[in-house]
């Protein structure tokens, strides 16, 4: 069975509406990057030197890192002399499934989160301004809260304007209390309060939200070191995850921010939101691979409902259906 | 990270074609490899960078190498020349009708910076113009938007109008312009919800505003870290909208902001500001040398040409 078959029937496994609302915040990804790569089968009949460049511009266009496209070519490259292939339209399949083996790692669980049976979950947000870690809470929270469990939230970003106001409105809508301290106080002693009321109101999921900052601020990024210590503190072994926010539309920096939050507070995993506009975030391919941070959920809209777990194929899927539903045709 | 070792290997690639007295065709070919890849790592939009290759090759070949610069260094120089142009002139100049208020619309995608901005270039026109800005709280989409605004607004003691969030954004800034025209607000900065270029509606709700209050500038908000996705967020609101102008945010990041580039080559509107914190002081003037500097990611190499 090809690839695409094996996709297509993991694919209608899937409910409907999951698949659906995916396949629909990547619609304008996919027609975008497939379209340039149909362009490109179709200009290049021949596997040759310009067709390598140009295909390492389509994936450089995505926003895959630089390093990755080159290595990923290289490997494309043997591959294609090895299997002896010199029509540009073969290659099309060897490119989904390199792209797939890249990414992948014999870590199977690798989109699930780490909660606890029994007990408290602490998971803490970060991430540079405005890439919607806030949001992004909301989100979980309500996710959490129709699973049933208990959630409490934590407004850690104790600085910008309008931010705790923010997360309560958010709280409200979802349901769930928020724990707060004035705007201007140290988010370490938020955290703290926040974990304490959580015990004692045997909340299941505690999400902490923490202001936007940048990788380079060594204030503000120790700042965060040490409010992920209090946690530590409290609670042997939380954060149980400290999840990443990254936006899509963020370029060859994602990598930097990657690198760096990864460095201060160890995180286990990223959400890569705003894949509903056109950006194609395929920078996350090479935080995968240099990294090895793994993205869990990408965040496709605004509402309380636009998150979905991150599925490796159905990514893949969404950029390249358009090629998938031709190769079939041949 | 191949980024620090970019400027590295730029002087490598001189050292090869030194001492020669012309620039040849073959010395501008490797030197632009290593351009295109500072460009492409700085996420200068691919197509904008080709463009650019073949503009900057034509015009370093055959160059009379000067005396104190190698034939690398002199491409070099080329490249950050025509860069610096093709950022445009500096030009932090702000609209002012003749018949007052100025209205300046502020819009981009979600989280780019505008309700930030808008409180910064407030501050701005207080300071530096002596300007009387009234603040437009327009998002009544985003949790506590206006909460932000009004919060901002009280850190600069500075008024923000505001109709809730049960009032359309069309409705809220024509009311604001009476507003503004009743208390002798010479500035009136309208701050948009976030939206996606390619939402429908909410784009039509940007040409309402801009139908109703007929701004005199409208500035596109764009977040410095943005990649290759900048030049479709900048064409589709420019097509859409017709912007006035730039405001590049978050700038104080290390990223190397190549969607400044991409941005002014696509819709040859110039960038008017950079965001370099989040302080209501962090806004400043854009300038196209700094920028391109920063773009190519070379500041000793730069600067040793510089003497030249
Ligand atoms: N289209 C789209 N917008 C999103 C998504 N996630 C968040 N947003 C929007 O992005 C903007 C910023 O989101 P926030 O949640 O405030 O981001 P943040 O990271 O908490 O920002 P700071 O706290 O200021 O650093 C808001 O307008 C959100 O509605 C998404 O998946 N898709
Ligand atoms: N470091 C830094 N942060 C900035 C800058 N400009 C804005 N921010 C931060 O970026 C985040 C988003 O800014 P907002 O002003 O809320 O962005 P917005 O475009 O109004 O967002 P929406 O209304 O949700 O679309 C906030 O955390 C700001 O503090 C800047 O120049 N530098
Ligand atoms: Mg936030
Ligand atoms: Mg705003």
């Amino acid at each position: 069975m090809g690839f695409f078959d094996k996709l297509k029937e993991k694919l209608t496994k899937q409910t409907e509406t999951v698949t659906e609302k995916f396949k629909d915040g990547l619609t304008k990804t996919r027609q975008s990057f497939s379209d340039k790569m149909n362009d490109l089968v179709a200009r290049y009949r021949k596997v040759d030197e310009d067709f390598f460049e140009e295909l390492e511009e389509v994936l450089i266009q995505a926003d895959v890192g630089f390093d990755t496209v080159l290595e990923l070519v290289d490997e494309l490259k043997m591959e294609v002399k090895r299997r002896n292939i010199q029509e540009s339209s073969q290659v099309k399949e060897i490119i989904v499934e390199k792209l797939v083996d890249i990414y992948e790692s014999d870590d199977e669980q690798i989109t699930s989160l780490n909660i606890q049976d029994n007990g408290l979950t602490v998971i803490l947000f970060v991430g540079v301004n405005g890439v919607g870690k806030t949001t992004t809470i909301g989100k979980l929270a309500y996710k959490f809260k129709q699973e049933g469990k208990k959630v409490l939230l934590a407004a850690g970003d104790t600085f910008r304007a309008g931010a705790i106001e923010q997360l309560e409105v958010w709280g409200k809508r979802v349901g769930v209390d928020v724990i707060k301290q004035n705007e201007g106080s140290d988010p370490a002693a938020v955290m703290y309060d926040a974990i304490q009321a959580a015990r004692s109101r045997k909340a299941d999921i505690l999400l902490c939200d923490t202001a936007g900052r940048l990788q380079n601020k060594v204030n503000l990024m120790k700042e965060l070191e040490k409010v992920k210590r209090v946690i530590e503190r409290e609670i042997p072994g939380a954060p149980h995850e400290v999840l990443l926010v990254l936006d899509a539309t963020t370029g060859q920096n994602a990598m930097i921010q990657a690198k760096q939050f990864k460095e201060a507070t160890d995180v286990t995993g990223i959400v890569l939101t705003k894949l509903d506009g056109t950006a194609k975030g395929g920078i996350v391919i090479a935080i995968r691979k240099e990294l090895n941070i793994p993205v869990k959920f990408v965040g496709l809209g605004e509402k309380m409902d636009d998150l979905q777990p991150f599925d490796l194929e159905q990514y893949v899927y969404g950029l390249f259906a358009g090629l998938a539903d031709e190769n079939k045709e041949d | 990270m191949a980024f620090e070792g970019l400027a590295d290997r730029l002087q490598k690639t001189m050292q090869k074609i030194r001492g020669k007295g012309k620039v040849t065709e073959a010395d501008v070919k490797e030197m632009m490899r290593e351009v295109r890849l500072a460009l492409l790592y700085a996420d200068v939009n691919l197509k904008v960078v080709k463009d650019f290759i073949k503009k900057v090759s034509e015009r370093a070949v055959g160059q009379e190498v000067m005396k104190s610069l190698t034939p690398g260094q002199q491409v070099i120089k080329v490249v950050k020349e025509e860069l610096t142009e093709l950022m445009g002139g500096e030009q932090s100049k702000i609209a002012v009708s003749p018949k007052p208020p100025t209205v300046i619309m502020m819009v981009g995608l979600q989280g780019a910076g505008k309700t930030t901005t808008t409180g910064k270039l407030a501050n701005l026109l207080r300071k530096n113009y002596n300007r009387k800005p009234l603040l437009v709280a327009a998002d009544i989409y985003r949790p506590a938007a206006i909460n932000q605004l009004q919060t901002l607004g009280k850190q600069l003691t500075m008024p923000v109008f505001s109709l809730g969030d049960q009032v359309s954004p069309v409705e809220i800034a024509a009311k604001a312009i009476e507003h503004a025209k009743a208390e002798h607000h010479d500035y009136v900065l309208i701050d948009t919800a976030g939206r996606l270029h390619i939402d429908e509606n909410l784009m039509d709700e940007l040409k309402n505003i801009k139908e109703a209050v007929k701004p005199d500038e409208i500035f596109l908000v764009v977040d410095a870290m943005t990649g290759q996705d900048a030049v479709n967020v900048a064409t589709s609101f420019n097509d859409q909208l017709g912007i006035t102008g730039v405001i590049l945010t978050k700038l104080d990041g290390d990223t190397r902001g190549g969607a400044a580039l991409s941005i002014r080559a696509v819709t040859g509107k110039p960038i008017k500001f950079v965001g370099m914190g989040e302080k209501m002081d962090a806004l400043e003037p854009f300038h196209p040398e700094r920028m391109a500097s920063r773009i190519l990611g070379m500041g000793d190499v730069l600067s040793l040409i510089e003497k030249a």
